[in-house]
């Protein structure tokens, strides 16, 4: 007879152990191994958030140790929620999400259709795509930083050799109002990607006798992409833009490497205005309201968004 | 004692060894830019002679504050000195982050007074105007233009630029001829290549446009507060003079600047003026050295330019620069006293500025050979008298993301006029004033 591991690690345990373990119920053996978890877990999420929480109703400033920290009320919550640069940076924030998701979700589903059709080379056009997303957001940064410069980047001239707009005439990332849309360019070349992955294993999840009973009732192709194929990938689709959209939420890196917020705060971001907020005007309380104002957003964007998916998987 | 026995009692020994070999160290902190390889090449002198080995953390300026406050604020022990920038003083100072050092100057003997006046206040008195100090005045600087001084002198160019404005192309001694020369060699074309009139500072993210903008506004009349009575800022910071200076350097940026320069900064400066891309390049002195010794712009092709005068004739110039201080939480204190001891020597300075260094020490700069001893040396002490900095104030940071943000959003974006600019920052810097109890 072989030994299994069980048998193994009964032999090593020590007899008092043993006889201690084994005299527990289950339940009490399920939690000694579950506490660790949780206790790391209150450790690192929950006992912090309970500290912003606790924070952001305070004057509290993190390079001040010494200050007195005053109990301010809601006031952190009232001066962020009524004012007017923290709305317009929201809302910035909006066009970044709205835009890379669409575009992303149109060019990535895209992609994937494509990718899903046998052809010759299929896997070495499938590794060329997905290097994008593979790259550091620092390489990527600054790589289209040059590719945006008007005088010696590549985009400018491309729009001069289809326009006839001359390429010094014009900056991508500074005014002029393309510095919004020169983000969403780089990030959906970024993590269309991404997208197109998930899409990929939505359409080959799709049996293909179904297609089989679709040609038997001869559907038309058009027929059987939008009552097969978009309704069976749906909850993939759904899962990337969750994705997508909570990561462009805390977009921070690329952004400040093309713009650094600018021109003026065109591109400035939520997330950027907390992180100089908290880390540079060091006003950890405000910080702190602000920080708890952009978590409710996303979870409760989150939870709706998640009870839809579970709806559309259900169907 | 067998061999199994005497591994760990080796291993022991030399934990204990490292240990205490760490603990005579130094780790001196600043940014990563070129005065400070020279500080490394220097501080071998140190070395040698007090068996402390030193060890240093540079951060590139666009993280440099963000790190280094960080670490500061922290407590961390990452570092025993720090050149810390000018306008970090009150925060240092009255968040306990650095070593009061006048007890230690009284017993050592090292006066203030052997230092350039203008940088003992920007880098070491807090509060300002006090005799409390905070840090050694380490790396005198300022901002300043550099021209190119061979294009200036082609008869060609010379004889266009007078056809156009009816005087000879000489260096600008005022902004508005500033301004001419910028226009006359925007798009120019200069040996088959085109040409721009000036780099400027428009940096959005850290303090580069404040520290452009304020270069020119503190010419046209803008003070931070009312002398007679501080942080009442009404009339002062939005005053006819400062408008006019914002609205000056927004032409300038409309006119005069290469394409795509929206966010550029001493780096971005450098490479446009070394590639021949520019006439007139705003920068702090620091990078002088570098352009004299470049193959492109080096050999007598550069002049150099202490910040032209405004309308009435006012000239100022921003201040750049840093003290050495001792971080209160160093493990090594005695250490850290005896470099800043060491480094404010007569012939220690003097071979900082023949390595490229600006020194501050009066005795190194009032020389006789001191102005003829690089062709820069002039202006930079020019400039030195006639210096501001922005706000030193424990809440500088987020004074100065105010102005970045207005500055930037009128200037760069386009956004409003200049006088709602500077309103919006009087309405800002309030605010934060009111928050730190001091309105």
């Amino acid at each position: 007879m072989t030994d299994t591991p069980a048998d193994r690690i009964a032999r090593a345990t020590p007899p008092a152990i043993a006889r201690r373990v084994r005299g527990l119920p289950d339940r009490v053996i399920a939690w000694i191994f579950v506490a660790p978890t949780i206790f790391l877990l209150l450790a690192v999420n929950i006992f912090p958030l309970i500290w912003t929480i606790r924070l952001s109703f305070t004057n509290f400033a993190a390079n001040k140790p010494n200050a007195e920290v005053k109990w301010v009320g809601i006031r952190n919550y009232t001066r962020i929620l009524t004012d007017a640069d923290t709305w317009a940076n929201m809302q910035t924030t909006a066009h970044f999400l709205i835009w890379t998701i669409f575009f992303q979700v149109l060019i990535g589903f895209a992609l994937a259709w494509l990718i899903n059709r046998k052809f010759k080379g299929n896997d070495l056009v499938t590794t060329l795509i997905v290097i994008p997303m593979m790259l550091s957001p620092a390489v990527v940064g600054n790589f289209w930083t040059f590719l945006y410069q008007p005088q010696i980047g590549v985009v400018n001239y491309v729009v001069e050799f289809l326009t006839g707009i001359p390429a010094d005439s014009f900056s991508m990332l500074g005014p002029g109002g393309w510095a919004r849309w020169s983000i969403v360019i780089v990030d959906t070349w970024m993590w269309t990607p991404f997208v197109m992955l998930i899409c990929l294993a939505g359409l080959r999840s799709i049996p293909d006798y179904i297609y089989e009973a679709a040609e038997v009732d001869r559907a038309s192709k058009w027929r059987q992409f939008w009552t097969i194929t978009v309704p069976m990938a749906l909850p993939f689709l759904m899962l990337a833009v969750l994705f997508r959209g909570i990561e462009n939420f805390r977009m921070f890196d690329l952004v400040v490497l093309l713009t650094g917020g600018g021109p003026g705060d065109e591109t400035l971001l939520a997330s950027i205005d907390l992180k100089r907020e908290a880390f540079e005007k060091w006003r950890t309380g405000y910080s702190s309201a602000y920080a708890i104002i952009l978590f409710v957003t996303v979870f409760g964007l989150a939870s709706i968004y998640v009870k839809a998916l579970n709806r559309v998987k259900q169907r | 004692m067998n061999r199994m026995r005497l591994i760990p009692a080796a291993l022991a020994a030399a934990i204990a060894s490292a240990g205490s070999a760490q603990a005579a160290d130094l780790t001196l902190c600043w940014a990563a830019w070129d005065p400070a390889n020279a500080l490394v090449e220097l501080s071998k002198d140190f070395e040698a002679q007090s068996g402390i080995k030193m060890n240093f953390e540079f951060v590139p300026w666009p993280n440099f504050a963000d790190r280094m406050l960080n670490e500061l604020n922290s407590g961390g022990q990452l570092c025993d000195l720090m050149i810390g920038d000018s306008q970090w003083i009150g925060g240092a100072a009255e968040n306990g982050w650095y070593v009061m050092l006048n007890d230690f100057f009284d017993k050592e003997g090292i006066s203030m007074n052997a230092f350039v006046p203008a940088t003992v206040t920007g880098y070491s008195e807090w509060p300002k105007n006090t005799p409390n100090y905070w840090s050694l005045p380490a790396f005198g600087d300022v901002v300043g233009w550099t021209y190119r001084k061979d294009w200036f002198e082609r008869p060609e160019i010379q004889a266009a630029f007078k056809e156009k404005y009816g005087r000879d192309l000489t260096p600008p001694a005022t902004f508005a001829e500033l301004k001419d020369v910028a226009e006359f060699f925007q798009g120019r074309e200069i040996d088959g290549k085109t040409v721009y009139g000036a780099s400027i500072y428009t940096e959005r993210g850290s303090e580069g446009i404040t520290m452009g903008a304020m270069d020119v506004l503190y010419s046209y009349g803008f003070k931070y507060d009312n002398p007679e009575k501080p942080y009442d800022m009404e009339g002062f910071v939005n005053s006819d003079g400062a408008v006019a200076g914002l609205e000056f350097y927004k032409s300038l940026y409309d006119c005069c600047v290469a394409p795509g320069t929206s966010n550029t900064y001493m780096g971005e400066g450098i490479d446009a003026y070394k590639s021949g891309q520019v006439a007139l390049h705003m920068n702090f002195a620091f990078t002088w050295p570098g352009f004299e010794v470049d193959p492109n712009v080096g050999g007598g092709k550069t002049g150099y330019l202490v910040n032209p005068a405004g309308p009435n004739g006012e000239k100022f110039a921003q201040l750049g620069g840093q003290g050495i201080s001792v971080v209160a939480n160093t493990d090594n204190m005695d250490g850290a006293l005896a470099y800043i001891k060491w480094f404010a020597q007569k012939d220690v300075q003097d071979k900082w500025w023949s390595m490229g260094g600006f020194s501050c020490l009066r005795a190194v700069v009032e020389d006789p050979n001191f102005a003829k001893s690089q062709p820069y040396a002039q202006t930079f002490l020019d400039s030195m008298a006639i210096v501001k900095d922005f706000w030193a104030e424990p809440s500088y940071a987020t004074l100065l993301q105010a102005s970045q943000q207005r500055f930037h959003d009128y200037v760069v974006a386009g956004n409003g006029s200049a006088k709602e600019a500077l309103d919006g920052l009087i309405a800002d810097w309030t605010e934060t004033f009111q928050d730190e109890g001091k309105l």
